[in-house]
């Protein structure tokens, strides 16, 4: 075979490597879509699961997602953002600050079933805080906290350094500058990389059976005191999410109906990732835009 | 004392902000590594209980293959082989990689060398967004469509190791191919020109300078894929069949390292044997990521001299 024929062959053979790729996640994304999106309305939705009928929601699962993903934002968005300035701004180049990259790199490549193993030792039973969304979110944090923190360096590493002197040569303090002048022209950047962490923590599920528990209580959407217990505001009660929903349904439910409630909520969980991403894009895009020169 | 002689002594506004915002950032930065050094810590603690306070000897741990925390043997040790869950591990973690790196790579080839516009128009966004869907997903996706597909073929359950390579093979596939692409899209184009211009076709300067000038990167981002694919748990766990028995062959029911742990842990009573060797899973699953990262970075480490 001469090189000409090689070429071809090679070529072809890239040509149906993409072309089966392409066809096995089509026909995943498609197989969601078309599997799930029939069972989504309304009422399945807002509607509570059911345990032992046809018919069940995932209204609760849902509001518990987005508020578990909420706290664990809260929670750890300021610490990665300081994180973030210490290790692009005020660390030194020594064992130190390599012993502190090291530890980041460690803690994001943890296996999250480990990470909510840890969680459920310190957290559930430790600190006693039991099964709840306080712990789900610390978890999540702990999951969190790594990517964020190497988005937040990374974004502002990508600041000029000229930016930095004409903040310091106006007499400004290092933080200041920081703050006033770096982080604004930077929040493009860390913002993009926040919403793809939330996407990534709204479908997290290992991380959370052990910490927010597998068991949604009914929930009185009408009771908006965090302090009681069937409020869907207060953070010490259990808290499934959808993701950990699928997954309960498929090892353990006896549902009639299990396998088109997850392919339904499995639909709804990717749209979801989907739209963080869409948001991911235009947001950046459009913060950039709006608060730089460009 | 007159005015200005104070404001040159006292410690300025900015001077006290600039100390608050470093100590701010310190105490961040702190946490972090606290919270990583607990990790091992605590993990560490439960794991070797079972070595340390149970006596378990640990090369029966690493060899044995009977899984029953609660029974004991003749010799009155209990038996806690994890030989069953380590082999499940290493399987589908192997298996699902060795069938992901051609297909990764190819697809890599394809975007960076044969069809860059394809590629960053079509493939890139799709991988973009594949590498985020939760695994539960890919986990349910494996129980209602693989695992029947292998049941009808194979017979059986159609739970077991093979169902779970498929599900890992799907799910490290997007990570694997979007880290090879950035490491083909990082050789130089001058690489690839001074090929072209010595009369090689282009697969003669794909495979011969292209591919082997990004051999690290690639190699990286296997390992990675393999990270993944050893420490994901549901996924998995929904497909394996969660059997601790030494599979027999790839369509029986097996487990993994991770899959007991998912399906155990709720189940003991902390502190006790059951437990504490359920933790002892979690320290060999910590320590394999260790392992992991380790070698990420002597690949790295190894690809720079070049």
């Amino acid at each position: 075979m001469n090189p000409k024929q090689a070429d071809k062959l090679a070529t072809g053979v890239l040509y149906t490597v993409a072309g089966i790729i392409i066809v096995i996640l089509a026909s995943l994304l498609g197989f969601i879509l078309f599997q799930g999106l029939p069972h989504v309305s309304w009422h399945f939705l807002t509607s509570p699961a059911s345990t032992f009928e046809a018919g069940g929601g995932i209204g609760i699962q849902l509001f518990n997602s987005f508020y578990l993903l909420l706290l664990a934002m809260v929670i750890s968005v300021p610490i990665a953002i300081g994180a973030g300035i210490y290790l692009a701004e005020y660390a030194k180049k020594n064992w130190i600050t390599d012993l502190i990259r090291t530890s980041i790199e460690i803690l994001s490549s943890l296996p999250s079933v480990v990470v909510g193993l840890f969680g459920f030792l310190v957290f559930v039973l430790q600190f006693k805080m039991g099964f709840s969304i306080l712990s789900g979110a610390l978890a999540l944090t702990v999951f969190n906290l790594p990517l964020l923190t190497r988005n937040v360096e990374d974004s502002l590493r990508q600041i000029h350094f000229t930016q930095r002197e004409a903040g310091l040569a106006l007499g400004l303090s290092r933080w200041e500058t920081v703050v006033h002048v770096v982080i604004p022209e930077a929040l493009p950047g860390i913002i993009t990389g926040m919403i793809l962490g939330a996407g990534r923590v709204f479908g997290e599920a290992a991380a959370l059976i052990y910490t927010a528990g597998q068991s949604a209580p009914a929930l009185d959407f009408t009771n908006w005191n965090p302090l009681n217990i069937a409020s869907p505001l207060n953070i010490f009660r259990p808290a499934e999410t959808l993701a950990v929903h699928i997954w309960k349904i498929n090892s353990e439910g006896i549902q009639p109906d299990a396998a088109a409630v997850s392919a339904g909520a499995s639909a709804v969980l990717i749209l979801a990732v989907l739209l963080f991403n869409l948001v991911a894009r235009y947001a950046g895009n459009r913060l950039y835009k709006k608060m730089t020169a460009s | 004392m007159d005015p200005i002689r104070e404001a040159m002594l006292k410690r300025s506004r900015s001077a006290k902000l600039e100390r608050r915002g470093r100590l701010i950032s310190l105490f961040c930065i702190g946490l972090i590594v606290v919270i990583v050094a607990g990790i091992f810590y605590f993990v560490a603690s439960k794991g070797l209980a079972t070595f340390f306070s149970d006596g378990v000897n640990l090369w029966d741990f690493l060899t044995h293959s009977v899984w029953s925390p609660g029974v004991k043997d003749a010799h009155g040790s209990p038996q806690v082989g994890a030989l069953p869950m380590i082999v499940g591990s290493f399987g589908v973690t192997f298996l699902s990689a060795i069938i992901a790196t051609p297909f990764a790579v190819g697809a890599a080839v394809f975007m960076t060398e044969i069809s860059p516009k394809v590629g960053r128009k079509i493939l890139q966004p799709v991988i973009e967004l594949l590498v985020g869907i939760p695994s539960v997903v890919y986990g349910f996706i494996g129980l209602s469509v693989v695992v029947p597909f292998i049941r009808s073929i194979f017979g059986g359950t159609g739970f077991g190791i093979l169902a779970g390579t498929f599900v890992l093979f799907v799910m490290i596939l997007p990570t694997v191919t979007s880290m090879a692409v950035d490491a083909l899209r990082a050789v130089p184009s001058h690489y690839r020109s001074a090929s072209l211009a010595l009369g090689a076709t282009r697969w003669q300067t794909t495979w011969r300078v292209v591919l082997r000038a990004a051999t690290p990167g690639i190699l990286t981002g296997i390992v990675f894929g393999m990270a993944r694919a050893f420490g994901e748990a549901l996924a998995v766990q929904m497909v394996i069949g969660n059997a601790a028995l030494l599979p027999n062959n790839l369509v029986s029911p097996a487990s993994t390292l991770t899959s007991v742990l998912t399906s155990g842990i709720g189940n003991t009573v902390m502190g006790s044997l059951e437990n504490n060797a359920l933790w002892s899973l979690a320290l060999l699953l910590l320590l394999m990521s260790l392992f992991f990262n380790i070698m990420i970075r002597w690949i790295g480490k190894k690809g720079e001299l070049k």
